[in-house]
């Protein structure tokens, strides 16, 4: 007999709208396992962005509030403020995080607000059709690059973990992927330890994690997988980048 | 009872404290700054949550964040910084999140300057922001009415889950008058849609997202109804010598104490002028205004310190029935005197 994992109770019984070959869904299913295994459901209130995760509310079995672009982080301090004892976490993409929301990212970890992060950087904007985001690499061909990002045009892709990494209020970083089974499990793990940093009250923690857009990449979902190795993670290093003891 | 000398700004702060207000979230800006010392100085020792944000659009959120768990929540700042935080009140109005909101207002448009103004009347009276929306708008004329307001704004965003924005000029902020010190107040409002964990209960979703055309419509329905209701309920003006008046000076905030002594002045005159002085910008309380119409007064005169935005609001209570005129300064408040001159040169025009 085939063991089917069985589906955490944080996540309701319903088919994800991602696109074929899109890990938003598969994070979803680890930050949700995560939760499940803390026994944190009930005491945890997330935060979706604008992006293709807009809707994430739709999903998680606990409480949920949706957030104008980019200010995820604004609000998960507002309520962490008032809940200290909760749970509060944000999911936000790339465009969300590290363009729109740059300074509520930035000021969130340096102020050590304890709260975690859930990044999911995929080189673009999912949800507007693919258009260049500040992470979007070099060369790389989106519908507002549509010659390649060139540097003397649209700069360098910004390294969120390594940048946050700097701020003293920053008690985890960490960088994962899920483009492999292996992969995945460190997410989880890593994860686990974000979440693990924001209940022992040590301050901000975030974990991103590099995440496929086939859709908007034009490739297949396979294809889209070996890109997240072979171009993504060489950029984007893997591993952690501060974890505050 | 004992009154106590009080800054406008203080005031302001203290009502909300004694409101049940329990956090503060702002980025610094002249003429509003004290509202967030005085919090910075009476949070930590009452249990309440103080914090400097990097911009006033973080500040907005936080609020988001922080009224989302049912908690009495407000911010303070002034015009580009109330300009900032209209992305914020659009999602807090859809998202019915109750907060205080308060603009110790300069002049604009930019930078502008920091004398005292009324030129954020259409931006507060409008919405502000993007889409179908309204906040409810209190127009404080007293250092006394900054710490009522601050009280009753709360007990009004509770009630129709709305931010309540209160818009003072900026010299209301920072004069010094005495006042009767309120007492504390327990908020008495169940918020059952709070997100605080969702323990023995369904998830709770605050979201402002609505694909599906019917439900936008329907939402968008809703708020109207809502804002319908609070039309019926909650106009609120004050009327002085209105009963005869020919002649109607309408002002609000510290522009109708001014208007108030001219009126005093040339009633001692012979001229049948009166006033009307909006409490709530929005809803705008236009049966006052219908009312002294229907009352014999032929002329409107809208004082303001700005260019003549409130004219628009009066015209439209009026929808034809008398002429509306309008006297405005800007970054000055002018002296009973000069308003004086101003009524007395229309009475001659008029015959009054
Ligand atoms: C203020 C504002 N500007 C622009 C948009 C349009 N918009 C929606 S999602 C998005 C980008 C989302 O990209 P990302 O954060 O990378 O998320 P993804 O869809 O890739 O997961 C943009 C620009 C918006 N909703 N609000
Ligand atoms: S557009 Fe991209 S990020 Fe969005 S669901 Fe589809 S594959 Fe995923
Ligand atoms: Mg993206």
């Amino acid at each position: 007999m085939k063991v089917v994992a069985k589906r955490p109770e944080s996540l309701y019984d319903k088919k994800f709208h991602y696109c074929p070959g899109c890990t938003h869904g598969i994070i979803h299913r680890v930050i949700a396992e995560c939760i499940d295994e803390m026994g944190l459901r009930e005491k945890t209130i997330g935060v979706c962005p604008v992006g293709c995760g807009v809707l994430a509310y739709e999903y998680f079995n606990f409480d949920m509030l949706e957030a104008a672009h980019g200010r995820a982080p604004a609000i998960a301090t507002g309520i962490k403020r008032m809940l200290p004892e909760n749970f509060v976490f944000t999911y936000q993409g790339d465009g969300d995080l590290a363009s729109i929301g740059m300074a509520e990212i930035v000021h969130a970890s340096a102020r050590g607000e304890n709260i975690t992060v859930i990044f999911i950087n995929n080189t673009i904007y999912g949800m507007t059709g693919g258009q260049m985001a500040p992470t979007t690499l070099i060369g790389q061909v989106t519908t507002t690059s549509p010659y390649g990002r060139k540097p003397e045009l649209a700069g360098y892709p910004v390294r969120m973990a390594e940048l946050l990494a700097t701020n003293e209020g920053s008690a985890y970083i960490c960088r994962t992927s899920v483009h492999n089974p292996a992969n995945v499990n460190k997410t989880k793990k890593a994860i686990k330890k974000a979440i693990q940093t924001q209940l022992e009250g040590k301050g901000f923690s975030m974990v991103e994690i590099l995440s496929t857009c086939p859709t908007n990449w034009g490739m297949s979902p396979l294809k889209a997988l070996e890109r997240v190795e072979k171009e993504m993670i060489p950029y984007f290093p893997l591993g952690e980048f501060k974890v505050k003891e | 009872m004992e009154k106590v000398l009080m800054k406008g700004n203080e005031a302001l702060a203290e009502g909300a404290i004694r409101a049940g207000c329990r956090a503060y979230f702002g980025y610094p800006i002249t003429p509003s700054s004290e509202i967030a010392e005085y919090m910075a100085r009476k949070y930590p020792k009452i249990g309440g949550v103080f914090l400097q944000a990097e911009s006033e659009l973080a500040a907005i959120n936080m609020v988001y964040g922080a009224a989302s768990t049912g908690a009495r929540v407000m911010t303070a700042s002034s015009g580009p910084g109330i300009s900032l935080k209209q992305e914020g009140i659009s999602f807090i109005a859809e998202a019915e999140l109750p907060c205080v909101i308060v603009n110790i207002s300069r002049g604009g448009p930019g930078l502008g300057g920091i004398q005292p103004a009324q030129s954020d009347y259409f931006q507060a009276t409008r919405g502000g922001g993007h889409g179908d929306y309204h906040t409810m708008v209190l127009a404080p004329a007293s250092v006394q009415d900054m710490m009522d307001f601050a009280m009753e704004g709360f007990e009004l965003a509770d009630k129709y889950r709305i931010p309540v924005m209160i818009m003072a000029e900026g010299t209301l902020g920072q004069m010094m008058e005495p006042i009767i010190l309120r007492d504390p107040v327990t908020p008495g409002y169940e918020k059952p849609w709070a997100t605080t964990g969702c323990k023995g209960r369904k998830p709770n979703v605050i979201t402002t997202l609505h694909l599906p055309p019917e439900e936008l419509e329907q939402r968008n329905r809703y708020l109207k109804s809502k804002y319908d209701l609070i039309k019926a309920r909650e106009k609120r003006a004050e009327t002085f010598m209105t009963e005869d008046a020919k002649l109607v000076l309408v002002a609000f905030g510290l522009m109708s104490r001014v208007a108030k002594r001219a009126v005093m002045e040339v009633r001692k005159r012979g001229i049948k002028a009166g006033l009307i002085r909006p409490i709530t910008l929005w809803p705008f309380p236009d049966e006052h205004i219908v009312e002294a119409a229907e009352n014999g007064a032929k002329l409107f005169l809208s004082l303001e310190i700005n260019m003549g935005q409130m004219v628009e609001d009066i015209k439209l209570a009026l929808n034809g029935r008398s002429r509306v005129e309008f006297y405005g300064r800007i970054g000055i408040i002018p002296n009973p005197e000069e308003i004086v001159g101003v009524v007395m040169q229309i009475a001659e025009r008029e015959g009054l």
